[in-house]
């Protein structure tokens, strides 16, 4: 246990950690909640129970979408590369824009800059009819409609077009958070890069994306995240189950079947959730970085 | 000796030539090309699908018109808007729904924590922080599904089973008893971590110099807080209260998988998707929808432009100081 500046005494310690496991205590409870019932027959409560209300009932059945239902698979392969395709896309082009919106003066930079942030008042769901006939339009292109490996292609009814919406709709926090990464990067480096006769282009991919890595990692697994979970945009957009995404799967199971299992729901539900919670645990140094990163070397 | 000087100042003088060479001719190219991609998105998934919401907010289209029998109807979308019974509560209900949830969860919960996790052990500081993000991590399916029964009547619920029942409270199912309580609380434990994850990064950055000064100056806990920290982080408290705002303003996930908007949860964005893609009667309204969609956007824009002017956002756009080169 490292000592913090103006941590205070044990006792000050000890009330704030207090406070916070108050306020902490639904979620806690709740995902107490969650793990037991994917375990148990019913629960009253946090009290596992068997059909007739007695305690116990423990059991794996809501575990055997893993042995038996091969599509658990299939759909979680698509979730990942949804995700991994967002993630590389996200920052790709938030990193380009980003650069130009905070260190090159154009005209129109500073309408862009109020426009991304004003998109994010653009209703996305509410757009979903008008995204439809986009996606049909671009599925009609030859090739990049819907003709390639893996993504399906770009158009109505292939993860690569979700992959588009998703990253058009994560434009706006990607661009912002680029920009406030490339605004803390020194001037003095950039400059002595370009006095050397280094290219924009190589400036950008050499010099300063170095530079701000942890915003990249904070930003790649925002998007992460958000593509693996996201459930509206591929199920409105991809009705070929060979394309279906987990998050889909899981709404099945609810919309599906007649009695719900819903302790099985939960079991899907935390399968979703653990990959997530690993990626999360590795990176979160990053993720925690977000102002602290690209300071070096004055500004 | 003097031959190697001369080649180095020839050297020298063709790559300052080359350097403007580039810097004249790559002005324009170049920040068009680092841009061209973004800008492409944002017209192809935003400006189009905007203008059609606009064009179609005029017609009549419905599933009853299908995409061929449709007509323009001009401005009857709005005039019926306007004179809606249901506009004025719905109205009320989105404005204190992101009002509430704003204040009390989105900024206000989020800065208590990064403040309380950022003064205790950091190993402690991170797992709480860890544990308030799961709500963001775990499908809303099932985080709603883990709220239903936080809140359902004997004897499933946990609410009823653990607290109020010990307590002598008659058990009831608290969802439809205390909708927007719930309604606040599942946005909220969500939407705490955005602005937590940011707060924490921002505190943490602050330069060690500013609190050892305060700390020599005996400051108290809660001085430095209010004279040092807050002050600090002042812009990414301004961009979480915008984006936030925003976010909240559109957002309907949760509360369609939690009351689907009854007992008086209907909020605008709701409203508009129940309206154009989702309801009982399978009678998709495209046209009533779209406008319900497009009065959304003006006031998200609208409150948009109201922060930044509010906040100064001219004063984030630094111009680049490469150019004085």
């Amino acid at each position: 246990m490292e000592d913090r500046l103006g941590m205070g005494s044990r006792w000050r310690v000890a009330i704030l950690l207090l406070a916070l496991t108050i306020l902490t205590v639904p979620i806690l409870v709740g995902y107490v909640w969650i793990l037991i019932s994917t375990f148990s027959q019913r629960t009253y409560g946090l009290i596992p129970v068997d059909a007739s209300g007695q305690v116990g009932g423990l059991t794996l059945r809501n575990w055997s979408f893993l042995w038996e239902d091969p599509n658990i698979w299939k759909v979680s392969l698509n979730s990942l590369i949804l995700a991994i395709g967002l993630t590389i896309g996200v920052v790709v082009v938030s990193s380009m824009a980003g650069y130009a919106l905070s260190r090159i003066g154009f005209p129109g930079r500073r309408v862009f800059l109020g426009t991304t942030l004003v998109l994010h008042a653009f209703p996305s769901v509410t757009l979903l009819i008008a995204i439809f006939f986009v996606l049909r339009w671009i599925a009609r292109i030859p090739v990049l409609g819907r003709e390639l490996p893996l993504i399906g292609g770009f158009g109505y009814n292939t993860l690569g077009g979700v992959i588009l919406v998703m990253l058009a709709l994560q434009l706006p926090l990607g661009i912002w958070l680029m920009k406030g990464f490339f605004d803390h990067v020194s001037w003095d480096i950039e400059r002595a890069a370009l006095i050397d006769g280094c290219s924009r282009w190589r400036t950008w991919w050499q010099i300063i994306l170095p530079q701000i890595r942890p915003g990249i990692a904070a930003l790649a697994i925002f998007s992460f995240i958000s593509g693996w979970n996201e459930f509206l945009i591929p199920y409105t957009y991809i009705t070929d189950q060979q394309q279906s995404t987990i998050a889909a799967y899981l709404n099945k199971l609810l919309s599906d079947t007649a009695p719900v299992n819903y302790s099985q729901v939960a079991a899907v539900g935390l399968f979703q959730l653990i990959p997530v919670m690993l990626f999360f645990l590795f990176t979160q140094e990053y993720l925690l970085s977000i102002f602290a990163g690209g300071t070096k070397g004055g500004s | 000796m003097s031959e190697s000087a001369s080649t180095a100042r020839a050297l020298e003088v063709g790559k300052m030539r080359r350097l403007q060479e580039k810097t004249s001719l790559r002005s324009l190219l170049s920040p068009l090309l680092f841009m061209a991609p973004a800008i492409v998105l944002v017209v192809v998934f935003f400006f189009i699908p905007v203008v059609i919401v606009l064009v179609i907010s005029l017609t009549d289209m419905s599933t009853a018109t299908g995409f061929n029998n449709w007509k323009w109807v001009q401005f009857d979308n709005y005039s019926r808007i306007a004179t809606h019974p249901n506009t004025l509560p719905v109205l009320r209900n989105t404005l204190m729904y992101v009002a509430l949830t704003l204040s009390l969860f989105n900024v206000g919960m989020a800065l208590v924590i990064a403040l309380l996790t950022t003064h205790i052990p950091r190993r402690s500081g991170f797992l709480f922080r860890a544990l308030w993000l799961l709500p963001r991590l775990t499908p809303s399916v099932v985080y709603i599904m883990m709220w239903k029964y936080v809140a359902a009547d004997a004897p499933y619920g946990i609410l009823n089973q653990h607290l109020l029942g010990p307590l002598g409270i008659p058990p009831t199912n608290w969802l439809p008893a205390q909708p927007w309580f719930f309604v606040i609380l599942t946005n909220g434990f969500i939407g705490a971590s955005f602005g937590m994850v940011i707060f924490t990064s921002a505190i943490e950055s602050i330069h060690r110099d500013y609190m050892v000064a305060a700390l020599v100056d005996g400051c108290s806990l809660w001085q430095r807080i209010r004279y040092v920290i807050l002050p600090l982080i002042r812009w990414p408290l301004l961009f979480v209260t915008t984006y936030q705002t925003l976010s909240l303003l559109t957002s309907f996930e949760q509360i369609l998988l939690l009351t689907e908007g009854q007992f008086g949860t209907e909020v605008w964005s709701l409203w508009a998707y129940q309206r154009a893609l989702s309801n009982y009667w399978g009678n998709f309204q495209w046209g009533f929808g779209a406008a319900l969609a497009a009065v959304l956007v003006l006031i998200g824009v609208v409150m948009a432009l109201v922060y930044m002017r509010y906040f100064q956002f001219n004063q984030l756009v630094h111009e680049p100081k490469i150019e004085a080169l």
